[in-house]
């Protein structure tokens, strides 16, 4: 144990090194550290937030195909009414139509049937007044009786 | 030591434990601390300074890891001990765990290693751990004392210290008392620290320079098992060196 003036060289060498870490060593291993300790903490509240992003963008993903389904149903559902709608209206005019064309050649025929009356008449006249004429050829003079014979075809 | 057949025990341990002088009296320096301490300590905090320069927040290599380890390390100690602003704390408790746990490894190499490199210059005292030397630890716990003082006064004021060193822990009416026990209290922080030190690593360089006297085929069986031991002893001593300054300073940071 002889202290001598080592000490004070000592003590000059101690301080050295003190300024040097204070200026050298310390802040910038520190400042690394703290820098990465910074990003660690950005990148774990980037991870949480893409995690949140996800989620929220399943969540609206989900909703979209919920509301493409929905709008889907209604599409079809709306078509098969339309479809009905379409099918009833061709029926009625189906219908309308029928009637129309039957009730139609019903005229046609009745007005056939008038005609043919009307000529069944004329000829029935015509085949009494020939036969009346053969029967009264001589003694009927057409031009004498032909009021007669024109009544007659009338109320025939 | 074989070689040492020639001199006595007693001189073969004395030769060990001189220091290469120069100068008179008072004025001597010991050559073998001064540089020891100076080269390692120029060592170890460029490398560390070399790290700390290319230090990357990114993914860190290997050295500085272990170099982060460390710092991480001390500065866990600073925040748990200190309460408030630690300041230049951290770089100091750094600065005295890396330089006195390398100094104290330097009583890992072989204790004849060193004088038979020198020797072979015409060097023949080099002892080779400064921390056998009570000049290095006295001038660092000195400059701890110094610092205690400093930030008492910086952070209480002259007028605050004062009062405090009256006052506690006794009350004003116990003044000279509180002074008494404050002067032995504070006389007993660097003795205690350099005494720690220089003490438990002269004491192992000595183990270590006892086993060298055994004989060659012998000397592992207890070298071994000491070196070992020393490795815990090497950074502990640094460790509460390095503490015992963080709690001091801490205390001057705090009122009573």
């Amino acid at each position: 144990m002889n202290i001598n003036a080592t000490i004070f060289g000592q003590a000059i060498t101690f301080a050295i090194l003190i300024w040097f870490t204070m200026k050298f060593v310390w802040p910038p291993i520190i400042a690394a550290l703290e820098e990465r300790a910074r990003k660690i903490a950005d990148g774990l509240a980037a991870a949480e937030r893409g995690k949140q992003d996800l989620a929220q963008a399943e969540q609206r993903s989900n909703e979209a195909l919920n509301e493409a389904k929905a709008k889907a149903a209604e599409i079809i559902a709306l078509s098969e009414k339309r479809r009905n709608e379409i099918i009833e209206a061709a029926r009625e005019e189906a219908k309308v139509e029928a009637d129309r064309v039957k009730s139609q050649a019903r005229a046609e025929v009745d007005q056939e049937i008038l005609r043919a009356k009307e000529t069944l008449r004329d000829q029935v006249a015509d085949l009494v007044v020939s036969g009346a004429e053969k029967i009264l050829r001589r003694e009927i003079n057409a031009q004498a009786h032909s009021d007669l014979l024109v009544s007659i075809r009338a109320e025939l | 030591m074989s070689e040492s057949a020639g001199h006595s025990t007693g001189e073969y341990i004395q030769h060990h434990l001189t220091n290469l002088q120069e100068g008179h009296g008072f004025w001597t320096f010991n050559l073998d601390t001064i540089i020891t301490s100076a080269l390692l300590g120029l060592l170890v905090f460029g490398l560390f300074a070399w790290v700390a320069r290319k230090a990357t927040s990114g993914v860190p290599g290997k050295l500085q890891a272990a170099v982060e380890i460390v710092l991480e390390m001390v500065q866990t100690q600073v925040k748990d001990t200190f309460h408030g602003e630690a300041g230049a704390v951290g770089p100091l408790a750094l600065t005295i765990f890396i330089w006195v746990f390398t100094l104290n490894a330097m009583d890992l190499l072989p204790v004849d290693l060193l004088p038979m490199i020198l020797g072979a210059f015409g060097i023949h005292y080099w002892k080779a751990v400064p921390t056998t030397d009570p000049n290095l630890t006295f001038a660092m716990s000195l400059t701890v004392f110094f610092l205690i003082y400093f930030y008492n006064i910086k952070v209480k004021k002259l007028g605050g210290f004062v009062h405090e060193v009256l006052t506690a822990p006794f009350g004003a009416k116990m003044a000279p008392f509180n002074l008494l026990f404050r002067i032995v209290e504070d006389l007993a922080k660097p003795v205690s620290l350099a005494l720690r030190l220089f003490g438990n690593m002269y004491a192992g360089e000595m183990v270590f320079i006892l086993i060298a006297l055994l004989p060659v085929y012998l000397q592992w069986v207890l070298g071994a098992p000491w070196a070992i031991f020393h490795i815990l002893i090497i950074t502990l001593q640094a460790f509460i060196f390095m503490i015992l300054t963080i709690i001091y300073l801490s205390m001057a940071h705090e009122s009573h």
